[in-house]
């Protein structure tokens, strides 16, 4: 096992906006197959983390390495470059994110939001992607809602198509960034047990979540992040056992009220 | 009144060609202003600077001057550096400009108000950036852009009356003539009022159909 490469490995990254650190040196690596929830208080730098792994953000120093390519900037002459739009694109491509407001099309069908992608980037032709679209859609339980439109749909029935979106693509590794955050409460189960059916099958998923019961039933690892760092990174019961560090305990002394 | 009918029968090919000629302006002026007011809205909001500011520059001047002023310039001030354009011509280019300012500003507006997440959602799935802009933005912009866009095309069929100051023999310019013939002025200025309103009118039902298409959903 010791040479198995690990799917994605986080060096050092330090981000900031303006003067604001946002990201302080974060270190996290993950396995093939593995699930890991990062947890932490608003502000803490964990949505900042998921963006900066699907470079919808830049960061000033650290490297971020995505099964053995290191994504998002070039060394050339000792000097970091960002990529080029055509480069960076191919690989967001490799990964897919899932937003806590959906952004799904709302010009666009549940199977067009699908679908985009698999015509564009992937280059499917119209058939193929319509079943690959029509595949994922049952898959998270929205066969029948398949030429609905965004508006026509629940809060719940619109990230489980943003879900199908993201896992269409067929990525390496799948970013949820608090996905039930947005959504009433009696539809954030739905949610979840569709993101605990991915898990199941084997995908490798990095997820910001305040579902302190969900990251616990469904991760391999949780990550705890404050202040731009990771302070815990160790399996869910040790965390939500006896919590070593006191700003752990402090803080799942607060979520758990 | 018979006489007034008799009149219009008489003269009804002048003004038909006369509206022919205002609409053909108009829709011409639409097409090209809508071609450069995509690609003006584009630059302002994602071009390189120095696109911004002479797009940014383009908009303001065309806005900032009255429409009748941009005809003459556009009648006279080609003819100075070698270009010839017969009135029409120069009159065309004179609403296309003026079209083309208005439009890319709404565009503009129109793109701006998409949430950011949209790209981002766009990006995230690796589409590059002109995919997102053609599969995602403008699809979206144009949509909230139309009713504006509609608006505009009103304003050209009205503004293309300006062009009988120079001579083109548009609607307005045939009334008159028709008019200098049998002095009968409110009758015909009245016959010629309501065949723009006529225009205008199925302009803007047009427009109500192709948003109740997009928007029913």
């Amino acid at each position: 096992m010791e040479n198995v490469q690990p799917l994605l490995e986080i060096r050092g990254l330090h981000k900031h906006f303006g003067s604001v650190e946002v990201l302080k040196g974060v270190d996290l690596t993950l396995r093939r197959g593995e699930v890991v929830s990062i947890i932490g208080s608003s502000g803490s730098g964990k949505t900042t983390l998921l963006r900066c792994v699907n470079l919808l953000e830049e960061f000033q120093d650290g490297d971020i390495v995505l099964d053995g390519e290191t994504i998002g900037y070039s060394i050339v002459n000792g000097r970091r470059h960002r990529l080029r739009d055509r480069e960076l694109s191919r690989q967001r491509s490799m990964t897919g994110m899932v937003f806590q407001s959906f952004n799904l099309f709302p010009h666009l069908t549940a199977a067009g939001n699908v679908m985009l992608g698999l015509r564009k980037v992937r280059r499917f032709g119209k058939e193929e992607a319509r079943s690959i679209a029509e595949r994922w859609l049952s898959r998270v339980g929205l066969a029948s809602r398949s030429d609905h439109y965004p508006s026509q749909l629940s809060g719940g029935q619109q990230q489980r198509v943003a879900i199908a979106r993201a896992l269409a693509m067929d990525p390496k590794l799948v970013l949820l960034d608090e996905v039930t955050s947005a959504l009433d409460p009696e539809l954030v189960q739905e949610v979840l047990n569709t993101v605990k059916g991915i898990a199941d099958d084997g995908a490798t998923l990095l997820i910001v979540t305040h579902e302190m019961r969900f990251a616990r039933d469904v991760s391999h690892r949780v990550v705890f992040m404050d202040q731009g760092q990771v302070v815990e990174d160790a399996p869910p019961a040790e965390i939500f056992g006896n919590s070593r560090s006191q700003r752990l305990a402090e803080f799942l002394r607060n979520t758990r009220t | 009144m018979q006489t007034f009918l008799d009149q219009v029968w008489i003269a009804r090919w002048p003004l038909w060609d006369g509206f022919l000629l205002t609409i053909e302006i108009a829709i011409s002026a639409i097409v090209l202003g809508t071609v450069v007011g995509c690609i003006c809205g584009i630059q302002l909001l994602f071009g390189p600077a120095i696109s911004r500011l002479l797009f940014r520059l383009y908009v303001d001047v065309m806005r900032g001057t009255p429409v009748l002023v941009l005809i003459l310039a556009a009648f006279y001030i080609p003819s100075v550096v070698g270009i010839s354009l017969n009135a029409t011509q120069a009159g065309i280019l004179a609403l296309s400009l003026f079209a083309g300012a208005h439009i890319g500003e709404l565009l503009r507006g129109a793109l701006q108000a998409i949430p950011p997440g949209q790209a981002e959602a766009a990006r995230s799935i690796g589409l590059t950036f002109p995919q997102t802009l053609t599969y995602v933005l403008l699809p979206q912009a144009l949509r909230s852009a139309l009713p504006p866009w509609i608006n505009t095309g009103v304003e050209l069929i009205k503004g293309s009356s300006l062009l009988s100051i120079i001579g083109v023999g548009e609607l307005l310019l045939k009334t008159q003539e028709v008019i200098g013939r049998t002095f009968m002025t409110i009758e015909f200025y009245i016959f010629a009022g309501l065949l723009y309103l006529a225009a205008n009118i199925s302009l803007d039902q047009l427009g109500k159909m192709i948003e109740r298409r997009v928007q029913g959903r």
